[in-house]
Parts: structure tokens; sequence; C-alpha cells
């Protein structure tokens, strides 16, 4: 075909106009205000509602505890003394039965499109906050479904005989009986105080159905207000500008939920992520000038828990075999990439309560073997492990360390099918004991070591559901119950100690792993985001203008 | 053309009869209670139990039951999301658009470039530029999508910084949601930098587009290659040439014309294929869209949102084959008088 020396003119304007559409996408963008003021946080989970009360799960807590509330105190994160929040000062009595509080007198609530505060936080919103909690008649205890789950674990209800106010400014607790956890209890990130007036406009709605707002549209005293949650994917916050303690930098604060590890990372090196929780990779981030990698260590354990009431881990001896059959060492290096050590018992190394005097689980296959001769199961069995989808400081990948112990339980003829859903679904069927064991774990909420055992192991946290290994121990349960009796550090850390021997004997759960907790971010945020308790904070973050 | 017009809607109604058919069956298919899987709501009360079985006609016969569920379907209700307790048609209308969006860029993209380089080969036949051509096809033809997502997001995010690997836009802009068509809500949206967040947003569109472009757009050179080749092979373009026209006239007039009018058709036909990619590109560049909204569900398993998206996804297709069947007749009038349509 002669066609050839007719259409350079066609071929020019064709190829000019593919140039002219491959330039009109990378217009390269100036440094506006708009990606200055603003911070975007990539989360690892989304959160399952917005306040506190209702939750102990750490991607909720991160998301809105530190961000939307405030305490009536809060823990210093150095020395991990209480210092003064929402309360500028308490006194306990020498009985330890009655403790009084002095509120400050300048915190004002969110003002949102959905409420508009008249008046200053005062005594009936901390009275409002906490007898949702206890009062069954409260309108609010029955639309959270009278669920609270700290709360229950720590068996507030019990200790707290009532809340009496003073005055506008003065609130009262008075105790059934000493708890020497109890101040720690009110610093913990769900003991957050919400408004009471705001409460009273959901009421006067009067449609019961609107009654969850409180906890879905949440306001609090907290430096970020909710702005909106969009897709399960976006969260924003917006600066509370009258916020109390201080002013606060950003304008926007953005969880983009991202729950792909290396997806988070990837946003992460192309910097549209600010922050991210939980990075894997750490090598690559501390080689980037641009990028810096922080830790800290928190009070965390990493645990396979068994269903004790369920075949076939309701036997000692299974329990005891699958604990000699898990290589731990090789957990540790695989899985926290040496960023965590061996746990033998719930409390790390940090805790007052700590002990060094319980051996050692070795890591031995003839004894595993010969415990499961002892229990009749030398033929081997198959059972479900559950593996949390989501990264968790003390568990980075629980699906990985789920295969490495199937591999490893291989070795004594035990087949593993590993299970997981997705977050939400994964805690509901938990809650319902649906599980024969799950690999999970536990962020502190305080330095104090009851956290460790109230919540996980007690009697009482069997109802709420967080007592993975649905293990009730009578004798325990009373060894927990008289160290918060007891002021006594000494006489409470025996007494701790008594009962982590009484863990080891049992095992209803394989304590793994004591984690520290990490996250990257760009070089030009600064503040201090992680804590060793509680959650994030945005607080006190700033954002510069990336020099280029 | 009227007769050629209702023989499709016919067509459509009959495939939309098998499909929701397929997606009556799996509530009886999946495991759990029936009534659950239809309507979405785990743990019904024993009223709400009553009123849905009363709703989809439970007591009666599986006939009943499918009526009583294409009632349901066609009045919008495709039951809630199990996982979030949305209603599903509210889901659709949040993700569908976005998946729109995209699917729309990349037919553009791939047909401007697919149809432009097909000609090009065309005119310069069995030259080394021809040659060129034929190879990248073949190589765009040949590359998964996943991967090339990946290798895309390897060197222009991560390490030219030219392009977002994530994302619609910059979440930093507070972009209202109003039809979830991230171009048209960036217009009517009250923030100051329009401009700004309409640059970014083209940003973010680009490489998953070039993903999902890449495929059909090889095919397109394909095809417009050998259309271009036939019609300049026909004889009212010797006819053309003999009156003395030159040849850019005749590549204008009569070769581009006929030459399209083939691809349009073919633009349709594809158009399946191009959906299972956006899926794909839609969870590697973490796009919200109905591809990586369904999969997660998937993962949820969340029936209804399985079945609603299954029938979303079907529908939209089909519509788009027949609005290219209808758009391809009206361009070529020979084609309305064939019996059967193929």
């Amino acid at each position: 075909m002669n066609l050839m020396k007719a259409n350079p003119k066609l071929v020019t304007t064709l190829l000019s106009l593919f140039t002219l559409l491959f330039l009109a996408g990378c217009d390269n963008i100036k440094q506006e205000s708009v990606f200055t003021e603003g911070l975007i946080y990539c989360s690892e989970g989304a959160p399952t509602t917005f306040n506190p009360q209702l939750v102990t799960s750490g991607t909720t807590i991160d998301a809105t505890s530190k961000q939307l509330y405030n305490r009536l105190l809060d823990f210093d994160n150095d020395d991990f003394s209480k210092i003064p929040a929402l309360a500028k000062s308490w006194h306990v009595t020498t009985d330890g039965k009655i403790i009084t509080f002095y509120l400050r007198k300048d915190v004002p609530f969110h003002q949102t499109d959905y409420f508009t505060p008249t008046r200053y936080m005062n005594a009936d919103d901390v009275l409002f906050s906490f007898n949702r909690i206890l009062d069954e008649n409260h309108p609010f205890h029955a639309s959270a479904g009278g669920k609270f789950p700290f709360f229950k674990g720590v068996n507030f209800a019990q200790v707290v005989n009532r809340l009496e106010k003073v005055d506008e400014h003065t609130i009262r607790f008075v105790l059934n009986y000493p708890d020497s956890a109890f101040l720690a209890n009110l610093a913990a990130p769900f003991s957050v105080i919400l408004s009471a007036e705001y409460g009273q406009q959901i009421l006067d709605y009067n449609d019961s159905n609107r009654l969850n707002e409180l906890d879905n549209s949440p306001i609090g005293t907290g430096p970020f207000k909710f702005k909106e949650f969009r897709n399960h994917a976006v969260l924003r916050f917006t600066k509370h500008d009258d916020y109390w303690r201080q002013e606060v930098e950003i304008e926007q604060l953005i969880f983009n939920i991202s729950p792909s590890n290396t997806g988070r990372l990837t946003k992460l090196l192309t910097h549209e992520c600010d922050v991210i929780s939980y990075p894997i990779a750490p090598e690559i981030i501390i080689n980037r000038e641009d990028l810096i990698l922080e830790e800290v260590t928190s009070f965390n354990v990493a645990f396979l828990a068994f269903n004790t009431q369920r075949a076939p881990f309701d036997n000692f001896l299974v329990r005891k075999a699958i604990a000699h059959a898990i290589n731990r060492e090789a957990i540790i290096s695989a899985v926290y990439f040496d960023q965590a050590e061996i746990a033998d018992s719930l409390l790390p190394q940090a805790s007052w309560g700590f002990t060094d005097s319980i051996p050692r689980l070795p890591f031995d296959i003839e004894r595993a073997k010969a415990l499961l001769n002892d229990a009749g199961l030398s033929e081997g069995f198959s059972f479900d492990l559950w593996a949390m989808p989501v990264q968790r400081a003390y568990n980075p990948n629980a699906l990985k360390m789920a295969k490495l112990i199937k591999a490893d339980l291989a070795q004594v003829g035990i087949e593993v099918n590993i299970i997981t859903y997705e977050w939400s679904t994964f805690l509901r069927r938990l809650a319902r004991s649906e599980h024969q064991s799950v690999l999970i774990g536990w962020s502190a909420d305080h330095p104090d070591p009851d956290n460790f055992f109230s919540p996980l192991l007690s009697c009482n946290s069997i109802e709420t559901g967080r007592n993975r290994a649905f293990w009730c121990h009578p004798e325990f349960d009373d060894l927990l119950s008289s160290a918060l009796l007891t002021t006594d550090t000494d006489k409470r850390r025996d007494l701790y100690i008594e009962a982590q021997h009484i863990l080891a004997k049992n095992i209803p759960l394989f304590p793994i792993a004591h984690s520290k907790r990490s996250q990257a971010k760009q070089a030009q945020i600064s503040g201090s985001i992680l804590t060793p308790f509680g959650g994030i904070s945005f607080e006190d973050v700033k954002k510069e203008a990336v020099k280029q | 053309m009227l007769y050629f017009t209702l023989r499709r809607l016919y067509l459509l109604s009959f495939t939309l009869l098998m499909l929701s058919i397929v997606s009556f069956s799996l509530s009886y298919l999946f495991p759990g209670d029936i009534i659950v899987n239809l309507s979405g709501i785990t743990n019904p009360t024993l009223e709400q139990r009553i009123e849905l079985n009363a709703l989809y006609k439970m007591d009666d016969s599986v006939f009943h039951q499918y009526f009583a569920y294409i009632k349901q379907v066609v009045n919008g209700n495709l039951g809630i999301s199990m996982f979030n307790n949305a209603p599903i048609v509210d889901e659709m209308n949040t993700y569908l658009p976005a998946t729109i969006e995209l699917c729309v860029t990349a037919l553009f993209i791939a047909t401007i470039f697919g149809v432009t380089l097909g000609f090009i080969a065309a005119i310069f036949h069995n030259k080394w530029i021809d040659k060129i051509i034929l190879a990248f096809a073949m190589i765009g033809y040949s590359i998964p999508a996943f991967w090339l997502a990946l290798i895309l997001i390897v060197i222009f995010s991560i390490l030219l910084s030219w392009f977002p690997s994530s994302g619609q836009i910059n979440l930093l802009f507070d972009v209202k949601e109003v039809t979830s068509f991230i171009f048209i809500d960036i217009w009517f949206s009250d923030i100051d930098d329009k401009w700004l967040a309409f640059q970014d947003a083209l940003r973010h569109i680009f490489l998953p587009a070039i993903t999902v472009a890449v495929t059909p757009m090889t095919i397109f050179i394909r095809l417009s290659r050998t259309s271009m080749l036939n019609v300049l092979d026909s004889n009212y373009i010797k006819a053309a040439r003999a009156k003395g026209l030159s040849n850019v006239k005749i590549i204008y007039h009569h070769g581009i014309r006929n030459a399209l009018v083939q691809i349009i058709r073919q633009m349709g036909m594809h158009f399946a294929h191009l959906v299972s990619v956006v899926m794909i590109a839609e969870v590697v560049f973490d796009w919200q869209g109905i591809g990586s909204w369904l999969i997660n569900s998937i993962f949820q398993r969340d029936y209804t949102a399985i079945q609603g998206g299954l029938i979303a996804m079907a529908t939209f297709t089909f519509l788009i084959n027949i609005f290219a069947d209808i758009l391809y007749v009206t361009l070529n009038p020979i084609e309305r008088y064939k019996r059967h349509g193929a």
C-alpha cells in the first residue's frame, strides 16, 4: 500500500495527542496548605463503635479513646504514674473506700452539626458516664446491650457502691471495698467522660432506635471531634478548636483503614500515609531518610487460648502436649523479627508482679508425644485454630504464626485447620465460644498487674466473652480478688505470683510472646503518637511542610 | 430498528430471568437459614421472622417463593448486608459509581490508544512500525493484570513518586459524597481547591485505569488494524483512489469511519472481560468500587451482598452489551435486518 508518503501529518497529530494525554496526568501538584494541615493515619482495622466504654479491641481504642475523649486522670508516659486530666486533683480516704475528684471548670465539649453544648463539663457528665455502666435502669445501659466488657472484667459494678455529686465540680466514688486497681481503671482508655447534655438531647428525640447515637455519633472533650466514617474505609476527625489542654496543631485527622500489611507499607513509601500502624519490613524504613520507625515497650502478651469447655482441650494433658510441641523461638524470629521475647507468664518483665520462678515449658516433641499418649490421643487428632485477621502489637501476623504452629504440631501427628474471619465477625464468634482454640493476645490498659488477669481469665470475664479460654478456676479467682483488696504492694505481688503458678499448672492459655509496638511515620511529623498504654494519641502532633 | 431493539430487550429479560433464578437458588445453596440468606438479617427476632416469612412467602411452594423474591428485587429490596446491616442497594449506590468511573476511563484510554495504534499499524502495514505495535499488543495481552498493577505501583508510585498507589483522591480533600462519582462530587463540593482536587483525582485514577485499559487496548489494536486493512482493501476505497482522492482524505472519510463501526460492537463484547479486570485492579489499588466490595463480601461470607453484587454486576454488563449492540446497528443499517442477533 502506498499511503506512507501522505501521512506524516496524520502521524504527528496522533503522536502529539498521545503526549498531551500522558502529560495531563502528571501535572506536579504544588504544596498547598490542604496537604500540611491534615494528617493521614493508616490503621490496620476499622473501629466497631465510637465509644470505648463498649469494647476492649485495641483498634477501636486507637481510633477513639484519646482522640475524641478524656478521662478523669491519665498515666504519665514515662514513669506510669497517674496524672490529672479532667480531674485536677483527687483524694482517697485512708480506708481506700471513698475517692473524691475535683473537676476542672474550663472543659468544653465538642460542637458538631448534631450537637451544640451550652455548658462546660461538670459533675453531671461524670455521673452520666459512669451511671450508664452501673445503673441497669439507665436508658443508655440497655442501648449498649448492657455490655461494658472492660468494666465487667474489673468487677466495676461490685466495687462501686454509688457515685455522689458533692457540688458542680466535685464528684465522689463510694466503694463497697477498697480496690487497689480502681484509680488505674479510671485512667484506662475505656473510662471516658461523655456529655450528659448530649445524652439528654438524644432522650428528647423519644425514639428508642436513636439511643445508639450516643455511641455512633460521639461527643467528647478530646482534641478531635468526629466528622464522618465512610464505607468502613475512611474515618475523618476535625480539630476541636477549644480543646482545654493545649492548642491542637493539625486541622484534620484522617484514619485510612488499610488492613493489608504491604498496602500500608506501600502507602508509607509513596507518602500517601503520614503515619502507619504496625509496619512490616522495618529494615527498609530505617534505611530511608524521609521515614522514621518508632517503637515503644508496651505491656502486652500474645497467647494461644484453648477453649477449655470443649474437647479435646478440656483435657489438661492435651493442652500441655501442645505447649511442648510449639517452637516459640522460631515464632519469635519469623513472626516478630526478634522484636519480642518468649513469654513464660502473662505478665511482661517490666511489670512489678513479674516472677522468674515459673519454669519455661521447653520445646520437646518427645514429651509432647508422651503426654498425648497419656491422654489416649496417640493416634493424633485434628482441631481448629483460629488466627486473628488483624495485626496487633502483640501479634503482627497471626496467620503466619498459625502456619508455623501447624507445621510444629504435624510432627506430633496433630492436624491443624487454620480458620480466620473478618475481624468484627471473628470477635463476635469468639465471644460465642464457637472456637476450639485461638491465637490472640492482650494489650494492657494500665500498668497494674490485675489488668492481665481479671479481664482475661476471671470467671466474670467468661460472660463478657473476653475469657477466650472459657476457663473458670475458683482458687485463681479468689487470689485475684484478695489481691485487689490489699493495698500493700508486697502482699499483692505474692498473690499474683501464686496466681501465675496456678496458670502455669493449668495452661488454659499458652503465652507465646511479649512484643514491642511499632509504627512508622514521615520525618516531618513530630510529637508522641505511641503511648505505652491505651492506644495512640494525636494531641500534640505537628506536621511540617515538605522541603522540596 | 424497533424490531431489533425489542429482540435485544427480549434477550435481556431472558438472561435476567436466568440470572435471578441462579441468584435465588444461591439462598438455598449457601449454608445456613434460607430466610437469613435472603434478607441478610442475622439472628432475626420471632416477629421479624414471621414478617420475613410472609414477605418471602416461605410457607408456599418454591415458585411462589421465587416470585416473592423477584418482587422484592424489583422493588429495590436486595436485603441488608450481613456484615454491617446496611441495605445492599445503598451499598451499590455507594460503590458502583466508582467502578463505572474506572471502567469508563479505562475504556476511553483503551479506545483512543488502541484504535489509533491499530490504524497506524494498518496504514503502515508490514512496516517496522506495524511490527512494533503488534509486538506491543501481544505483550500487553499476555501480561496478567494483577502483575501489571504491582509493577506500575513499584515503578510509578514507589520509585518515581509520580502517581499515588491507592484510593480515588487524597483523603485530605474533604469531598462530600453526593453521586459517588468522584469527579462530579468534586465539581459540586464546597472545597476551596477544586482544581487541585481534580488534578489529584486524575493522578489517582491514572494507574488503575492504565491497568484495566491494557488488555482491551491490545484487543482494540488488533481489531482496528484488521478492520482497517479490510476496509483499505475494499472496492470502494479503490474507487475513491481512482477518483483521485488524497490518501489522508481516503483514510479520514472512508477508512476510519467504516472501521470504527466494527470496533464499537467489539467494545460491548469485551466489556465483560473489562469488568473482571476492574475487580482485580480495584483490590490492588484499594479503589472503593463494587469489585473490591464484592471480594470483601466473599471474605466476610456476606451472602446477601454476594447475591446482590452478582445481580448488579451482571445487569450492568448486559446493559452495556446491549447498548453497544444498539449503537452498532444504528451506525450499520445492514445489521438491522439479520434474522438472528448473534
